[in-house]
């Protein structure tokens, strides 16, 4: 038999901001909320529920999956959350994904959500018990440091210059000016004010980071047959991809992610795509520090290796560019709730391939996009390709 | 698509209450290399995706996943991690293989408990941070509760759940495996301490060590892979309410729900006639019977009387855990439902040695995320 067609029908995602207000399960089921009605179904008619969230640290909960189970949909259906990291945004629709294609399911409730404010003083704690714990904890690592030194290898290994890896931020920071979700847009912002922003560990400063945040994003999957019954513009999932490299991050040269590579080769094999630089119309990168979405851009075989800043000085990152880049505003602009901020991606090229995105929307009827997770020790990619 | 697809290879490691001798990781690569050997694949070259199962509380690692690939050969391959039991594991690796996408499927699930010294403290965060915490509730004192409610509903009596000890730790003693085996009677259960009223502390299964492997294949490469496949002919899996206050405390419908689901797609009308055997949660004693009912395998209240007759025993009518089960071989926490798929696999494949039954075709698989979750899986199984 043929693989199973599977498709995004509808979205939902609340605004990026810190949400004292609201449980993690009242997040998550706002996003589902508003996914359910963006279709025009209810949790009747939805047969199962991928959930995606990462540390339980954040939300200070042991099986946090559990514990969002309601909130998120899963209340009386087959329920599993996935969990890969930082990647796991973009690994949760690939988790719909198989629900459906397995042939098990035909109309599945995908749900990410992320609440960094209740770690205090700040969630970069969390990050703490990540590592390593007999050889790297001792050291008290952060994970700003280690960005650092990932920074700062592919900044030496290529010559590029910090001036030009701030486009990357000042881009995506102007393109979420346009999002109503987003907590740091910003029409105005300059490389200038990147570069003035405080030193964090060098070479990372503030504005080269993304925030932290609270938020939720949804989809809904169909199989074909439901997909083309309840919609004209159904988005397809075309392809998927994910690698894990090796725990041991120390042993590995930094400078370039394999496994982004490879997860991008599966998505690219399974969705045909032969030649991505000329098929893909629009492409959203993990962008959690402006350097990444460089770095992953050249793992995506967007770009060459050291070029894809390239990208962003000739224009062709721009939105009305050849290939925008993070149409979105990205996690550097809209914000960064992990696992959300994964989803929020697969949502923001839904709506742009059904050609939704209003203030944002990336002109030229855009036929094919790519989003991307990253997560772990420098560690996973997660693909996903979808088309209209 | 695939539309079949069976276990080709299963390993194990560990099985003991104390491992100070391994790591979790050298626990994982035994089983690992034990399930690759039974299999006869390379995981570099022939295994497609890897799934684990695992926690991060448990584990004392956030992000825990970034610690599964290089002992189980999946460095830079297609490896994720589910937060559940193993049977939502295998589950995963069931959907994998059905999309067409994926030939070979690894799937591994662990336990260092030994590592932990406050597990109580631990499950306790997984209650409701605003409602429930507060109250300080005991792991135990839950499960208490549960019981206590089942009892009243059902009318099955202390002895009843007792007798699930003594037969599950009897079993144990013909399987190599099992650390908590004991020729007990019922008084000595009932005699012992009381740990939260109705529950003893000899109704509860004690925590082991321990890793399980096992490699999923495609119908088609299954029959080239191993002359004894596993088909898996059925899963399913269920969420009731994860609050304590709007949940069922008498029945288990998520356990009702993922069997009636599994049975679907295996084709199965009558459980108790089609299935021969069953490997089922027995976290607590209690649980065997609740589950037995929920599997639909006899009415809500008959399972304790079937068991006083001995219907459950390895030459009984449905022998029930005859691996010896979480009460026998102890609690691998989410490694558990790979634990009882590992029984019943070798059940099937004629191999499971001194506690072989007779003449079995199909098994049946089920397992609990234990308190205070309402998450379940049922796995149907065939040779």
């Amino acid at each position: 038999m043929a693989l199973r067609k599977v498709a995004v029908i509808g979205a939902g995602m609340t605004k990026f901001v810190r949400r004292a207000l609201e449980t993690p399960k009242e997040l998550s089921w706002e996003a589902a909320r508003m996914a359910l009605e963006s279709c025009e179904l209810t949790m009747d008619d939805i047969q199962a529920t991928c959930f995606g969230t990462a540390p339980d640290a954040f939300d200070g909960v042991h099986m946090n999956g559990e514990y969002c189970s309601d909130g998120s949909g899963g209340w009386g259906k087959p329920y599993m959350r996935s969990y890969v990291g930082g990647g796991t945004g973009v690994f949760v629709p690939i988790q719909g994904w198989y629900h459906i294609a397995s042939g098990l399911f035909d109309v599945v409730l995908v749900v990410a959500e992320e609440k960094m404010s209740p770690y205090y003083p700040h969630p970069q704690a969390a990050f703490m018990t990540i590592f390593d714990h007999t050889t790297e904890r001792p050291l008290k690592p952060n994970l700003l440091w280690i960005f650092a030194l990932e920074m700062n290898r592919y900044m030496t290994t290529y010559g590029i210059d910090k001036k030009d890896i701030a486009r990357v931020s000042v881009l995506h920071k102007r393109n979420a000016a346009d999002h109503p979700c987003a907590l740091l847009g910003d029409a105005d912002i300059t490389v200038e004010d990147v570069l003035k922003s405080e030193t964090l560990a060098w070479p990372v400063q503030r504005l080269d980071v993304s925030p932290i945040s609270d938020g939720a994003v949804a989809l809904v999957l169909a199989a074909e047959h439901v997909a083309r019954r309840l919609t004209d513009k159904p988005v397809w999932i075309e392809g998927v991809g994910w690698h894990l490299d090796t725990t041991y991050w120390t042993n590995r040269d930094l400078v370039y992610p394999r496994y982004v590579e490879y997860a991008s080769r599966m998505a690219y094999d399974m969705a045909g795509i032969k030649e991505p630089r000329k098929e893909i119309n629009i492409a959203e990168p993990y962008d959690p520090f402006d350097y990444k979405a460089l770095h992953h851009l050249e793992g995506m075989q967007l770009a060459d290796r050291g070029k894809a800043v390239e990208l962003y000085i000739n224009g062709t990152a721009a939105r009305d560019g050849n290939m925008p880049v993070c149409p979105s505003g990205g996690l550097l602009g809209v914000g960064n709730p992990i696992a959300a901020a994964g989803l929020m991606k697969i949502a923001d090229l839904f709506w742009q391939l059904r050609g939704e995105a209003g203030a944002r929307q990336v002109p030229g009827q855009p036929k094919k996009g790519i989003a991307q997770a990253w997560g772990d020790l420098m560690q996973v990619g997660t693909v996903v390709i979808m088309g209209r | 698509m695939n539309e079949r697809v069976a276990i080709v290879g299963v390993g194990w490691g560990g099985f003991k209450p104390k491992t100070p001798d391994l790591s979790y990781k050298e626990l994982m690569h035994e089983a690992a290399v034990r399930a690759y050997a039974d299999a006869g694949v390379d995981p570099r070259k022939d295994v497609d995706s890897f799934v684990t199962v695992a926690e991060d509380f448990i584990e004392g690692t956030s992000i825990f996943d970034e610690y599964v690939p290089d002992q189980i050969g999946a460095a830079l391959k297609s490896v994720h991690t589910i937060t559940g039991d193993g049977l939502h594991g295998l589950a995963t690796a069931y959907m994998l293989i059905r999309t067409g996408q994926f030939d070979i499927v690894a799937v591994e699930g662990h336990s260092k408990a030994s590592n932990i010294l406050t597990l109580n403290s631990i499950t306790a965060y997984a209650q409701d941070p605003v409602l429930n915490r507060p109250l300080k509730l005991n792991t135990h004192f839950i499960a208490g509760m549960e019981m206590h409610r089942y009892l009243y509903e059902s009318g099955t009596s202390l002895e009843q759940c007792a007798g699930v000890v003594v037969k599950n730790r009897q079993n144990a003693l013909k399987n190599p495996l099992a650390s908590y085996a004991a020729d007990l009677t019922l008084t000595d259960i009932l005699a012992g301490p009381s740990l939260a009223w109705p529950l003893g502390e000899r109704e509860t299964s004690k925590e082991v060590d321990g890793a399980v492997v096992m490699v999923l294949a495609s119908g088609e490469r299954a029959l080239e892979l191993s002359e004894k496949p596993v088909w898996i002919l059925g899963v399913g899996w269920c969420n009731d309410s994860p609050s304590l206050e709007s949940r069922e405390w008498a029945g288990l419908p998520y356990i009702e729900e993922a069997a009636q689901m599994a049975y679907r797609q295996a084709g199965i009308r009558n459980p108790w006639n089609e299935i021969d055997f069953a490997e089922v949660d027995d976290t607590y004693a209690y649980k065997e019977l609740q589950s037995l009912e929920a599997l639909d395998l006899c009415g809500f209240g008959e399972a304790g009387a079937l068991l006083a007759g001995g219907a459950f025993d390895p030459d009984g009518e449905f022998p029930v855990n005859a691996s010896g089960g979480s009460l026998g071989i102890g609690h691998l926490l989410d490694g558990t439902g790979l634990m009882r798929t590992l029984e019943a696999a070798l059940q099937l494949r004629g191999e499971a040695g001194a506690h072989q039954i007779e003449d079995v075709e199909i098994g049946l698989v089920q397992s609990w995320r234990g308190v205070p979750t309402t998450s379940g899986a049922v796995a149907v199984l065939s040779n």
